[in-house]
């Protein structure tokens, strides 16, 4: 597969991610929180049992296949030829808080956002909020036979035990990536906060589940069960890291660029965001720590108002292993559907059998789900929202 | 017409009617749903509720008093900054630059074509431990063998000064090209040296364009946070950072209303001190 685009996007698309996480905050500060305009329309095929014309799938960038010479979309096309339904597909989620931000006042006040489709991760507050406040429509699994592709692991997450309202999109890791060229090689948070060599050459990302669970693990707490005292040591030492200069700053996806021109020796990244950076720069490296890593997934739901029917139809199509495989060459995360990593072994080997992509059953038994309770608790984000700097 | 006819003393608020209307659903509705939302209590999860809860601005201002101060002292360098490259270079322009003046004044401009986001990314290009301004000034022994710019405050000063330096230049330049070239005349006539002139003659007509310039820099520094987080590090963190992750992350509305008051208060009262003491008539020009 040629990727010689990819980088660029990725660059665009932490741009982007950054844009989308200043703009509605300045909108915000400025208007006093006024509202989207987008729910003027009403809920119309909700759960009529009728397909729409269009799908509206709002989804992250970089984030499904593309065809590098036309610039098309070769899954969603299928979905169309296959369907008759058209699809517009919008890459307008840059972060959780932000795209929750602008969608929270609409769905709150009962108005569709005019989406089908949304994703979110669950390794933050939001996709868990969306469920228990009771902004998201059922999922129609009579239309959507290929459920039972999904792998074993995803059957039965904490936000949503019966996989009543969710669909997992893609998995991903949570570990420590580093540049050669800059370091040898970090397999500990212990060493990635206090070798002085690194001392302001570090990023860690802001996620509230991604930094304070992978040092949870290196100080031997649990943070798929998270107390008291193993967040306090947690966010201490994360501190602690910051004050001394060690931590330059807390990043989203935007670490890969200074990550991959040596200003930065380390990060706390994203296998798949890394494993897109290689086709560039083959000195970059990533794992897990050696006392484990975090497991996310981002879920796909229906937002209130959406075509459940759809949505569900288009689900279907995407938990078939053939597609699943066809997304996963592309974007390289952990797919969820049972079967891809079979089609990808014959037809790209090369992905098929990367440890980024499949990890290994030993590699998945290191790898912790971040627990979601403490994601809502208040005391917590607004610590480390201090940490974080503000 | 004939209404129009018979009352014209309504003529001028008819006039004023887009503007206020205007002003009432943008600015007055929306600041008003703020001041209200700053005195709630409760949580996201289980709604908020209007109670008069004066203490969000006091654990506004103990919580976080040093990153106003950290805004204000950022802003000022800047707008400091800012008026000592842009005056030299616009009076150029306005004196000197003959024909091409346009010319000049579109390259001062020309980076608003850009978006803000953009310009301040490319910035992490220019600073980058690896690029070039770091290497000159490691060479020079500006910056030690292990120093850098990027993650510090100078860079987000660096970064605030630059987006902002069209706003000072483009006032000071249209205060500087109205000054009537006889009264220079005038004044070499009476004996003022070049510097007297400049003292006496230049720079009081150019005041009302350095009054407007340093505001319009100022405020949105103030309140920027772009620069803040991407050249800087949490230790750089200003308020805006601070009032864009209480609505966005923490979703606590009630403390990022309260602290967009207190930022509003306190460049409002900035800005009356300020007007005493340059005099009012030059804030209007």
């Amino acid at each position: 597969m040629n990727r010689s685009l990819t980088r660029k996007q990725l660059l665009e698309r932490a741009s982007l991610g950054a844009a989308a996480l200043t703009l509605p905050g300045f909108l915000a500060a400025c208007g006093g929180g006024e509202g989207e305009t987008a729910g003027a329309t009403t809920a119309t095929a909700a759960g009529t049992g009728k397909l729409a014309d269009t799908l509206r799938f709002s989804n992250w960038q970089l984030y499904i296949d593309v065809d590098e010479k036309t610039k098309k979309r070769p899954t969603l096309e299928q979905f169309t030829k296959e369907t008759g339904v058209k699809v517009d597909y919008f890459e307008d989620i840059n972060d959780n808080a932000s795209y929750f931000g602008k969608i929270q006042r609409p769905l709150s006040q009962g108005q569709s956002i005019d989406r089908d489709i949304i994703v979110l991760t669950d390794n933050e507050r939001f996709l868990g909020l969306m469920i228990d406040k009771g902004w998201v429509e059922e999922l129609d699994k009579d239309l959507i036979p290929n459920f039972s592709n999904l792998i074993e692991a995803q059957a039965s997450p904490p936000f949503d035990p019966d996989r009543k309202y969710s669909l997992p999109w893609q998995s991903g890791m949570t570990g420590i990536a580093w540049n050669e060229k800059e370091t040898g090689p970090i397999t500990s948070i212990t060493q990635l906060f206090e070798d002085p060599k690194l001392k302001g050459r570090v990023t860690a990302l802001n996620g509230m589940g991604d930094t304070p669970g992978l040092v949870m693990l290196d100080n031997g707490d649990d943070p798929s069960n998270v107390t008291d005292a193993a967040w306090n040591a947690a966010v201490d030492r994360i501190q602690k890291a910051v004050d001394s200069g060690q931590i330059r700053r807390f990043t989203g996806n935007d670490y890969a660029q200074p990550l991959s021109q040596g200003d930065l020796a380390a990060a706390i990244a994203w296998s798949g965001d890394i494993y897109q950076l290689l086709s560039s720069n083959p000195n970059l490296k990533w794992a897990l720590p050696t006392k484990g890593g975090i497991i996310w997934t981002d879920n796909m739901i229906i937002p209130t108002g959406g075509s459940v029917p759809t949505a569900s139809t288009y689900m279907n199509f995407v938990y078939d292993p053939k597609i699943a495989a066809q997304i996963t060459a592309y974007v390289a995360y952990v797919p969820p559907v049972k079967g891809t990593k079979e089609i990808l072994v014959k037809s790209d080997p090369k992905i098929g059998s990367s440890p980024l992509v499949f990890p290994s059953d030993e590699v998945l038994a290191s790898t912790h789900q971040y627990d979601s309770a403490a994601l809502n608790n208040q005391t917590y984000i607004e610590q480390w929202q201090k940490v974080l700097g503000a | 017409m004939t209404f129009l006819h018979r009352h014209k003393g309504l003529t001028p608020y008819l006039l004023l009617l887009p503007g206020i209307v205007w002003l009432t659903l943008f600015f007055v509705a929306p600041l008003g749903f703020l001041g209200y939302q700053s005195l709630q209590t409760g949580t996201f999860d289980t709604g908020y509720t209007f109670d008069w809860a004066f203490s969000n601005y006091w654990n506004a201002i103990s919580d976080y008093h040093e990153q106003f101060v950290r805004s204000f002292v950022y802003a000022g360098i800047a707008t400091i900054v800012a008026l000592l490259v842009s005056y030299p270079l616009v009076y150029w322009i306005a004196f000197r630059a003959g024909r091409w003046k346009n010319v000049f004044l579109i390259l001062i401009v020309a980076p608003l074509f850009v978006t803000y986001l953009v310009r301040t990314l490319a910035w992490l290009n220019i600073l980058a431990d690896q690029g070039p301004v770091v290497g000159f000034l490691r060479d020079i022994h500006v910056l030690g063998p292990d120093g850098r710019l990027l993650a510090t405050s100078v860079a987000v000063v660096a970064g605030i000064t630059y987006n902002f330096l069209p706003f000072m230049a483009l006032p000071l330049y249209v205060s500087l090209e109205q000054i009537d070239g006889r009264l220079l005349e005038a004044a070499e006539d009476l004996y003022a040296s070049k510097r007297q002139a400049f003292l006496r003659v230049t720079l009081p007509l150019s005041a009302p364009g350095i009054v407007a310039g340093t505001l319009l820099t100022f405020i949105p520094a103030a309140g920027d946070f772009i620069n803040a987080q991407l050249l800087g590090t949490p230790r750089q963190y200003m308020v805006g950072n601070v009032i864009q992750s209480k609505f966005l992350d923490v979703l606590d509305y009630p403390a990022a209303a309260a602290l967009s008051f207190i930022l509003m208060a306190l460049i409002l009262a900035g800005l009356l001190v300020y007007a005493r003491v340059v005099g009012t008539e030059r804030l209007t020009g």
